[in-house]
């Protein structure tokens, strides 16, 4: 359904992707995941003729993103990453503009957003710059749905919105996928990893891997272990000083650390002690994606 | 042709939704021509004066009846010292005063000449000089009828025809003036703000990614702009006829053709101003600075063309305003048919054409 083929960009000096190429199923969810600056809006305003690539070249259902840009636009749906419609118009309003755009109207594709639209209908009269989070996201999702699309961009829909709207949001997207539509969704939050039938980890405008979540995970090779204290940065820092770490860094209010030989776990937690720090906690755990994103990133890549 | 309508009615709601701005729109026309036409005003109507009259003769009277009798002056303070005028001048009570000096009948018997002072506060020129005038004038008619029987000597009368506005009304410069003001406002800065908008808020990106083109968004944009400022054009021209008694004394059809033609310049030149930048701050200096001042100033609407300095004429050329304002007050107060502005309405077609041009070259159909 998308397929990338050596994308590169630069905005001036800055390399924002490096030799792209990748290939999408249909009904698929494929996940971009990294941090903020990796390249993923850049990939995204690609796929959706947004801006030129300086090299390479993408095909979405076999239309070329150069030459065929006019013929993708009315077949794609796109969400940018800034909430980007009209706050001064209600949610009626802003529905039925884009539903005209594309020639069609709210009660022909009913339907299609009545899962996602159902939920803000009875606030419909209301203007969208009133609307929460969370609101806004499903709208926007609505809006990008309106016209049938076989493809949607989303670009961090998830970001600035809380768990429970993030939950919801993803539990649309499965079923959005379980009708057949390909979904490429970027995010910088490792965790919704797992809900995506194929990962991206972008970094540096680079991918680190492709794959699915849990071969993703399954790759991982090193011991991870999970300290914690009342003083987590102090540390983090002597473990690093310790000497016999790969890498630590923290993770949500645990410090993740990865060794290569067990022998070196009890040369760090003897070396801990020895620091006066209190350990609340000191364990192996298995990997997460955010793992496996920390590995692939400090490893070099093949 | 339904989207497009879809879009257009997308655009009412921003205006009439941003109720604030539509009030300014719509009331500043009216608040600049009532500002024009009854503070701004160097027309002269009942200016306080006093008659310092140290002769008290037949002759004194008289003058003083005669200059009480116009409508152009009306007596302020009794004053019978001329040491005193400056006093009333410094308060602010008087712009005049008129000192027939004691002797002042007996010279002009006796010797066929007599002598009035006039003294006039000038700190406002203009002001000074049109009351010299006057008071000139009002002697000037008391000694033709004094004279009258009598044959004078030798004697040239300069009678000079005030012809388009003999009244010399300051409302046949200002309501065309405004009305291009107006125009130009609302067409060029408010359709290069409601552009620039778009791009700040993002909306445009999401318009870009829909079979939407830029240049169909822009068209849609840019029709309640116009409708707004045609109404707000008629608006100052109904206020300036029946408030001022502007008259327009060309054909009606023809003046609101060349007005929506304005119109439409205006708004390329908004267009064009969006498509160079993407924020609305840039869009509104630009708009304020590159075109309402030069509309202002440079356009013949306050300072006649004739009296700038030869640069400032020559740059005055590519003010649409001027171009505008030669053809509206041809129409409005001559009474002139196309025939005598072709060219001028041949140079607004050429802006026009100019910046669309230039705006639709600049279209982006992709993001930066």
């Amino acid at each position: 359904m998308i397929r990338v083929e050596n994308i590169s960009h630069s905005y001036g000096e800055v390399q924002a992707l490096r030799d792209i190429s990748f290939e999408v199923k249909k009904g698929q969810i494929f996940g971009l995941i990294g941090p903020d600056g990796a390249g993923k809006t850049t990939l995204i305003r690609i796929l959706t003729t947004l801006i030129l690539a300086d090299q390479g070249t993408a095909f979405i259902d076999g239309m070329e993103v150069q030459k065929e840009y006019k013929k993708i636009r009315s077949q794609i749906g796109y969400m940018p990453g800034r909430f980007s419609l009209y706050e001064d118009l209600s949610i009626l309003e802003n529905l039925n503009l884009f539903a005209a755009i594309f020639g069609t109207t709210l009660d022909e594709n009913y339907h299609l957003i009545e899962d996602i639209y159902k939920q803000i209908e009875p606030f419909k009269h209301r203007r969208a710059g009133q609307l929460s989070g969370g609101m806004k996201q499903k709208l926007a999702l609505s809006c990008a749905m309106i016209h049938a699309p076989n493809v949607i961009f989303l670009d961090e829909p998830t970001t600035g919105v809380d768990p429970v709207s993030r939950k919801e949001f993803w539990q649309m997207l499965k079923t959005l996928k379980e009708r057949g539509i390909t979904i490429l969704v970027s995010t910088p939050y490792m965790d919704e990893a797992a809900m995506c039938s194929e990962v991206a980890l972008i970094h540096d405008g680079q991918f680190l891997d492709i794959d699915t979540p849990e071969k993703i995970i399954s790759k991982y090779k090193p011991l991870l272990y999970r300290a914690k204290s009342s003083k987590n940065n102090a540390l983090l820092k002597e473990i690093r000083n310790s000497g016999w770490t790969k890498s630590a860094y923290l993770n949500g209010e645990f410090v993740h650390f990865t060794v290569e030989d067990l022998n070196d776990v009890n040369k760090i937690r003897v070396f801990i002690q020895k620091q006066e720090i209190e350990i609340m906690e000191f364990k192996e755990v298995n990997p997460s994606i955010e793992d496996c994103f920390m590995d692939l990133m400090h490893s070099p890549t093949e | 042709m339904k989207r497009f309508n879809a879009f257009v009615l997308k655009e009412f709601y921003h205006i009439m939704r941003d109720w604030q701005t539509l009030l300014i729109l719509i009331g500043m026309p009216v608040a600049q021509i009532l500002l024009f036409g009854f503070a701004i005003s160097n027309e002269i109507r009942e200016v306080s004066i006093s008659f310092v009259d140290q002769d008290n003769s037949r002759y004194s009277r008289e003058i003083r009846q005669k200059i009480d009798a116009s409508n152009y002056f009306k007596e302020g303070v009794e004053i019978y010292d001329t040491q005193e005028v400056e006093s009333y001048f410094r308060k602010g009570e008087i712009k005049m005063a008129i000192v027939v000096p004691e002797g002042f009948a007996e010279q002009l018997v006796n010797e066929g000449n007599g002598q009035l002072q006039v003294i006039i506060d000038a700190s406002d020129p203009n002001t000074a000089s049109l009351l010299s005038n006057y008071i000139q004038a009002i002697v000037q008619s008391y000694l033709d009828e004094f004279n009258r029987g009598a044959k004078p000597p030798f004697f040239i009368e300069v009678r000079s025809e005030l012809v388009y506005n003999p009244e010399l009304k300051g409302a046949y410069l200002f309501v065309p003036g405004t009305i291009s003001v107006i125009m130009m406002l609302i067409s060029a800065m408010m359709t290069s703000i409601s552009i620039t908008r778009e791009k700040e808020l993002g909306t445009m990106e999401v318009l870009l990614a829909t079979p939407m083109s830029p240049v169909q968004v822009v068209l849609a944009k840019v029709v309640p702009y116009l409708l707004l400022a045609f109404f707000n054009a008629v608006v100052v021209l109904l206020m300036g006829y029946f408030i001022f008694d502007v008259p327009v004394n060309g054909s009606v059809p023809l003046l609101l053709a060349e007005m929506l033609l304005f119109i439409v310049t205006s708004l390329a030149l908004g267009i064009f101003i969006s498509s160079i930048t993407s924020s609305q701050q840039v869009a509104l200096m630009i708009s304020l600075m590159g075109l309402m001042l030069p509309t202002i100033l440079l356009s013949g609407f306050i300072f006649p063309v004739e009296n700038m300095p030869l640069p400032l004429q020559v740059i005055s050329n590519i003010v649409p305003a001027k171009w505008f304002l030669l053809i509206i007050k041809g129409i409005m107060i001559k009474g002139q048919g196309i025939a005598f502005f072709w060219k001028e309405t041949l140079i607004l077609l050429g802006f026009t054409l100019f910046f669309v041009v230039l705006s639709i070259k600049k279209f982006k159909i992709r993001l930066s």
